[in-house]
């Protein structure tokens, strides 16, 4: 398992035009945290604190020659840690700020598919700063900003002093809808503890803990209300409202009986051959049986990666749980492959 | 006393490592250069330290960011760096600037002519400065991976995203594109001008056949391929990325196309450096666990010029003559053997 502590962690920034990014950096670079930072950014200029490492990007992607249309990486990126490394010591952490209109996949898979990057570096998590008063609209016409609502690890949702208690409940639900997973703070002027932005480990396999939809209660199945499409939003339970994306979906899977992993893992691999470039994120804990340890895996569209991670507690509901998140997500499919490989 | 044992008792190979001279640089060391017989030994941080064939260091205050790349003809050493200037360096130890970015950005990639030109590389732009003539700069689609001269006439290799451009800066406008997907990270011609060679992001080789730009492919390696060197006379390519040196031939009209490379040298380690002595059929490798051997290309025979320490070896060079081999790894250990 590659989760070695001495890796340098990034975060990648991303969040649609005027969402603010930059403010969240500046409070990430102006706190008195007695760390230094290496900053990658697309634009100079806005930011400039001394004693950190600030480095332009080009936010080239190119594909990989795999055969894997979706396999895309930045090749900026690639040659700007190349030249950091060399460097270490010289900064504790690493921040990649995305343009607004960046798909943050590319930033993503350059940490699985680069050897060189990953042997000194680890993404640490996807932070996507989302504005309370414009987001419900760049979801309707901005297929970026829904990109970079359903690869968050953390959304941080900002301006919430500029929308009525309401507003924001509605801005939320939005968010929800295409993203159950994600840690979400509501901020004004983009005040966030730092330590809920910054070493979150979410790509950490280690860290993997628990994968229930943030908002929900426990047995509470959110993928319910895909089965009626024409029906938009519902009430559901005390506070949220529950809306159906029509392009980005999530899906939960379980089951209580122990798996296969003779069967598992190739439908695992197959299906993100298959599907990886409808597959945003994917992440799942997995009860294999004659097997005493959890299974974990990740995954960023077809880039995956597992590992056992530690064993099964005394006590602990041995089942497995997986989840996918996606743009029209074949949601039937995956759910009659999984019915297919659970043991009678 | 004074013959050495060519055997140890617990190791199967010669072994000289008995006659290294260490040399201590203390910080990472990115790579080796020779001016004349004087090592010299580029660290990433803002450091750079001469060294003579008995061992003794002598460290050049120079006042720059961290060094990104480096370059030499053994008459010069020259750098560019991450606050944006092109350095040269002497034997002597005086350091010139060449250039500065007017935004100070990186520069990625230098490289030096045989007549004294010197090319470096901002983002997407190259630049060439030859002498008593003014400066040039062409554009390239995507961000330069590489830059070489060829070795015959003013012609610059620039490689980038899908390809590589050859750029004749005393021909206004003309430039060829050689055409290849991927990003192409590394590009070397050969020394009979035949022949140009690009190191890939994944983990291959691309050539092509100048005369008629037919393509190369060159697969199979485990990890990127980092560090190629022309053997002598240009008969072969070795380079890192697999745990034995891989060596492609390139003596015949048709380089390694339907041929299998050489495969020297197999240890439990990847091959992260490889230099190859201007002379003679012998090359040197560094291994990632630290093991440095000499090889004799024509046969696969081994010597060893410095045992396993665990960090992988960063530098290695050879001095003009042949007589010199530097070596050091990303701690700073480095050495000295006189062959």
């Amino acid at each position: 398992m590659s989760t070695a502590s001495d890796k340098i962690p990034v975060t990648v920034l991303t969040g649609y035009l005027g969402a603010g990014k930059t403010t969240l950096l500046n409070r990430i670079l102006s706190e008195n945290h007695g760390k230094k930072y290496a900053v990658i950014v697309n634009e100079f200029g806005e930011i400039g604190i001394d004693n950190d490492l600030i480095i332009g990007a080009d936010e080239e992607v190119f594909e990989m020659n795999n055969g894997c249309v979706c396999c895309t990486v930045r090749g900026d990126l690639v040659r700007i840690l190349d030249g950091l490394m060399k460097r270490k010591g010289k900064f504790d952490a690493i921040i990649v700020e995305t343009t607004g209109l960046a798909d943050p996949a590319p930033v993503a898979q350059t940490f699985f598919v680069d050897e060189d990057v990953q042997a000194h570096a680890r993404l640490d998590a996807v932070v996507t700063v989302a504005d309370a008063q414009w987001l419900s609209d760049r979801l309707k016409d901005a297929p970026e900003a829904k990109n970079q609502i359903a690869f968050a690890d953390v959304i941080v949702l900002n301006k919430t002093d500029l929308v009525s208690k309401a507003e924001l409940a509605e801005v939320e639900a939005r968010i929800r809808a295409i993203n159950p997973y994600a840690k979400l703070h509501k901020t004004e002027r983009a005040q966030v503890k730092l330590e809920d932005v910054l070493e979150r480990g979410a790509f950490d396999l280690d860290r993997i803990l628990e994968i229930e939809p943030e908002f929900l209660v426990a047995g509470d199945d959110h993928d319910h209300s895909h089965h009626d499409h024409g029906h938009h939003h519902h009430d559901h339970g005390p506070g949220l409202k529950h809306y159906h994306d029509e392009d980005m979906q999530s899906l939960s899977l379980k089951s209580d009986k122990p798996l296969d992993a003779t069967t598992f893992l190739p439908w695992l691999q197959n299906l993100m051959a298959a599907e990886g470039a409808k597959i945003l994120r994917s992440k799942g804990i997995i009860s294999f049986s004659g097997d005493d340890e959890r299974y974990v895996f990740q995954g960023v569209h077809m880039m995956l990666e597992g590992d056992h991670q530690r064993a099964w507690k005394d006590g602990e509901k041995r089942e497995s749980r997986l989840v996918f998140i996606g743009r029209e997500l074949p949601e039937q499919l995956i759910r009659d492959g999984f019915e297919k490989i659970i043991p009678v | 006393m004074s013959d050495f044992n060519p055997l140890q008792e617990q190791e199967s190979i010669v072994s000289v490592t008995d006659r290294v001279v260490p040399v201590a640089i203390g910080a990472a060391v990115t790579a080796v250069h020779f001016l004349g017989d004087t090592a010299v030994f580029v660290g990433a941080e803002e450091k750079v330290t001469l060294v003579d064939p008995a061992g003794a260091m002598s460290p050049v205050e120079v006042a720059f960011g961290g060094v990104l790349c480096s370059t030499s003809d053994g008459k010069r050493v020259v750098m560019g760096s991450d606050d944006g200037k092109v350095l040269s360096l002497d034997r002597d130890g005086t350091v010139a600037t060449l250039a500065t970015d007017a935004k100070r950005r990186w520069v990625d990639n230098v490289a030096l002519h045989p007549d004294g030109a010197v090319a470096w590389s901002v983002g997407k732009t190259a630049f060439i400065r030859a002498p008593k003539a003014e400066e040039k700069s062409f554009e390239v689609p995507s961000t330069v991976g590489g830059l070489a001269f060829a070795p015959k006439g003013l012609r610059l290799a620039i490689a980038h995203y899908n390809g590589v451009t050859l750029w004749f800066p005393n021909m206004a406008g003309k430039a060829d594109v050689l055409e290849w997907a991927g990003s192409h990270l590394g590009v070397t011609f050969s020394p009979d001008n035949k022949f140009l060679v690009t190191s890939m992001h994944e983990p291959a080789l691309h050539g092509w056949r100048l005369a008629d730009s037919k393509h190369m492919r060159m697969t199979g390696y485990p990890a990127r391929v980092r560090s190629v060197a022309w053997t002598a006379g240009g008969k072969g390519l070795a380079t890192s990325g697999a745990d034995t040196v891989i060596v492609w031939p390139f003596a015949s009209k048709d380089g390694p196309m339907g041929k299998e490379p050489a495969m020297l040298a197999p240890l439990k380690a990847k091959v992260t450096m490889v230099a190859c002595h201007p002379k003679q059929d012998i090359l040197a490798a560094g291994y990632s666990d630290g093991t440095i051997l000499m090889v004799r290309t024509t046969d696969g025979a081994e010597i060893l010029v410095r045992a396993n320490k665990g960090e992988p070896v960063t530098a290695l060079a050879w001095n003009a003559r042949g007589s010199l081999l530097a070596f050091a790894d990303g701690q700073g250990d480095a050495g000295l053997l006189e062959v």
